[in-house]
């Protein structure tokens, strides 16, 4: 069934003449994607691959119906093109932009509560229902359709993760990039509680890293709301230095806050097991899903 | 990395934001320091460093006369504090102090808003107050639809318990911090201690500044205090270039696509004996020009010993990482081994490309990590101290 995007989904590609816009919006298509429409303003009526161009995102959207949109804006101006999005209709935004300032992401996600509508980054891969729809710039041939759910703020990891289910003879239902910044849209949390809603989805891993507390959030969530899918995770960053931004701009320890040790612990209290290695946690994973005896 | 001010630097920061900071100067050597002390009268005397602590470390002196204050800065400059270079002192007139109070700003990611935290817990580090009485914490989130409202700040510097008699000023200087917050794209703004002298004056003794890593292309002023800032060369070399790394300790150089993974390569070095030399990702680049680029920034460490290379390649292929990695050597002369781990798109052609050469290639991370850290620990054996 999947979560969030499915092969009705009916996606406009916000920066679809730069250089991102142009090779991903192929590379969506390729999959199976309903691409229907793009935006470069100064641009419109032109085509990019059989695609109709529009100057403004409310124009793409009343010609073209679409509900979900995909950002290769750089980042000086991403942070509107997501408020442009919202303001247009979108439901689901997903920004792949890395870069872009943490104050424009307080207003932007400040906005689009105003306006209802769902993010998915910035700085992530997007996210991709096998077999149905690709709203990302993942790798395609490494996901096969199943039954695990997945969450992960690293893009590579997450293609990493799923090579190893697939080479382990499952699939993903969907595999959500929530992205490497500190202000976000949707939280391990929030893909927890569609997935639970998600017959699909049998088994959920979390592929988080150092920095914030979104994990600990999750943990207890698991916890206190006694979900009713098993959940397997990873922490990245477990030998970082405290005060170092590692590559990520919201993976990093501030004082208390952000310890790889808080997180496995809130994992492990919460009854999620941590693996130590990708490998293992597919391992967990796919012990999860076999039938007890 | 955030930019961080150094104290001299954030207070004229404030400053220019209409905050009332003490009268004084930043200085590099002795005489200048006196000559300070000269026009001020009695002194402190700070170094100027990245870290808190500076008082007991003996960075913070009161100096009562400009020879006081020569001897002060002689103490201080050239000298390490907590393993940090001074560079600089700030010769500051010395606060008859009342009251210390906390103020600090920054963005609370949970609530994906700007957060303001007052406490009357001044001149402590904040970290302590949190964990002992977080109930002297008095927060609030500002929407950043419509911005400060001057009740709230009323309501704040009244839920922190702030001498009644000074509030008016307290507020006005959090509107102005927020505001230069605002302005300056910030992700940290303290100052503490906030201080309310014998007068009845509220000033800013202290004062930490951190700028948005993301936003410093629109930040070219304060861009330009970089240079002064403490930063090891190499980061800001590569910083320069636009290349994501962190010096670390060890004596492994690494280099991966994708922060997540590079993490976790540093993870699995550290889980095996090794010690990684450098966070670095590659990014999405393949491209011969960009492993050349930052395969140098990282052999620019002169503890590297060993280079790993983590790769997992989706929609790079590894036969082009495998391309850029060989051509980059081929023109360079690296005496250090170098451990290749391909896997995904096009991994058996990038391994089977390596072979024959004296790159090592390696099929998993594991297999890499052990690689790099036996033939680093080789080398090692063959060092006389």
């Amino acid at each position: 069934m999947s979560i969030l995007i499915n092969r009705d989904t009916r996606v406009v590609v916000q920066g679809v003449t730069g250089r991102e816009g142009a090779f991903h919006t192929q590379k969506m298509l390729e999959y199976g994607t309903r691409v229907v429409g793009g935006v470069t303003p100064g641009k419109g009526g032109s085509e990019q691959d059989s695609v109709p161009v529009f100057d403004s995102v409310k124009e793409a959207v009343e010609k073209t119906k679409a509900d979900t949109s995909i950002i290769f804006v750089p980042a000086p101006f991403a942070a509107d093109a997501i408020a442009e999005a919202a303001d247009a209709g979108v439901k689901l935004v997903v920004c792949i932009t890395d870069g872009v300032p943490t104050l424009d992401m307080v207003r932007a996600a400040g906005y689009l509560k105003s306006k209802g509508a769902a993010l998915i980054g910035p700085n992530c891969p997007g996210l991709i229902s096998p077999g149905e729809c690709k709203v990302g710039i993942m790798p395609a041939e490494v996901y096969r359709e199943g039954p695990m759910g997945v969450i992960s703020r690293s893009g590579t990891l997450t293609y990493e993760t799923c090579d190893h289910i697939t080479n382990a003879g499952s699939g993903v239902s969907t595999c959500i990039g929530v992205g490497g910044d500190p202000i976000i849209g949707i939280k391990f949390i929030d893909a927890l509680k569609l997935f639970r809603d998600d017959p699909e989805t049998k088994v959920v891993i979390i592929i988080g890293e150092i920095g914030g507390s979104d994990e600990e959030t999750a943990a207890a969530y698991i916890k206190e709301s006694n979900y009713p899918k098993p959940v397997v995770a990873f922490i990245s960053g477990r030998s970082a230095p405290p005060g170092k931004r590692m590559g990520h701009a919201g993976a990093i320890i501030s004082g208390n806050t952000g310890t790889p040790q808080a997180k496995v612990k809130a994992f492990e209290e919460a009854g999620v097991p941590v693996g130590n290695t990708l490998e293992e946690v597919v391992q967990l994973a796919m012990a999860k899903l076999a039938p007890s005896s | 990395m955030d930019l961080k001010l150094y104290e001299f630097q954030a207070k004229k920061v404030f400053a220019q934001g209409g905050i009332p900071v003490p009268q004084g100067e930043v200085v590099q050597n002795a005489d200048a320091a006196a000559r300070v002390a000269q026009e001020i009268g009695r002194v402190v005397v700070k170094a100027q460093v990245h870290v808190g602590g500076r008082g007991k470390a003996g960075g913070i002196k009161l100096a009562n006369t400009p020879q006081e204050a020569r001897e002060c800065a002689e103490g201080m400059l050239g000298k390490p504090l907590k393993g940090f270079a001074v560079n600089y002192v700030l010769v500051e007139q010395a606060l008859d102090i009342a009251q210390e109070y906390y103020l600090g700003i920054t963005v609370d990611r949970d609530a994906r808003r700007v957060i303001i935290m007052v406490s009357s817990m001044g001149g402590i580090d904040i970290e302590e107050v949190a964990a002992t009485t977080p109930e002297k914490i008095a927060k609030m989130h500002v929407d950043p639809a419509w911005g400060l409202f001057d009740y709230q700040l009323r309501d704040l510097v009244e839920q922190a318990g702030l001498e009644r008699k000074a509030q008016r000023q307290i507020i006005d200087v959090i509107r102005a911090l927020y505001n230069v917050f605002q302005y300056s794209d910030a992700s940290l703004a303290e100052i503490n201690p906030l201080v309310v002298t014998g007068g009845g004056k509220v000033i800013a003794a202290d004062g930490k500044f951190d700028v948005d890593d993301n936003a410093l292309y629109r930040q070219k002023e304060l861009l330009k205090l970089r240079e002064v800032s403490e930063t090891d060369p190499v980061e800001a070399y590569a910083a320069s270039k636009g290349v994501a790394y962190v010096k670390l300790d060890g004596d492994i150089g690494v280099i991966g696509n994708g922060a997540g993974l590079v993490m976790t390569t540093l993870d699995i070095l550290a889980r095996n004996g090794g010690k990684a030399a450098n966070f670095c990702d590659l990014g999405g680049g393949a491209k011969a020009d960009t492993v050349r680029q930052d395969l140098e920034i990282v052999l620019m460490n002169p503890k590297v010993r060993g280079v790993l290379f983590n790769i997992f390649g989706g929609i790079v292929r590894c036969d082009e990482v495998a391309r850029g990695i060989l051509e980059a050597t081929r023109t360079m002369d690296i005496k250090a081994p170098i451990v290749v781990r391909l896997s995904g798109t096009k991994a058996e052609e990038g391994r089977e490309m390596l072979k024959g050469t004296n790159l090592i290639p390696a099929e998993t991370a594991q297999e890499a990590a052990k690689k790099i850290i036996e033939l680093v620990g080789d080398r090692g054996r063959g060092i006389v101290e």
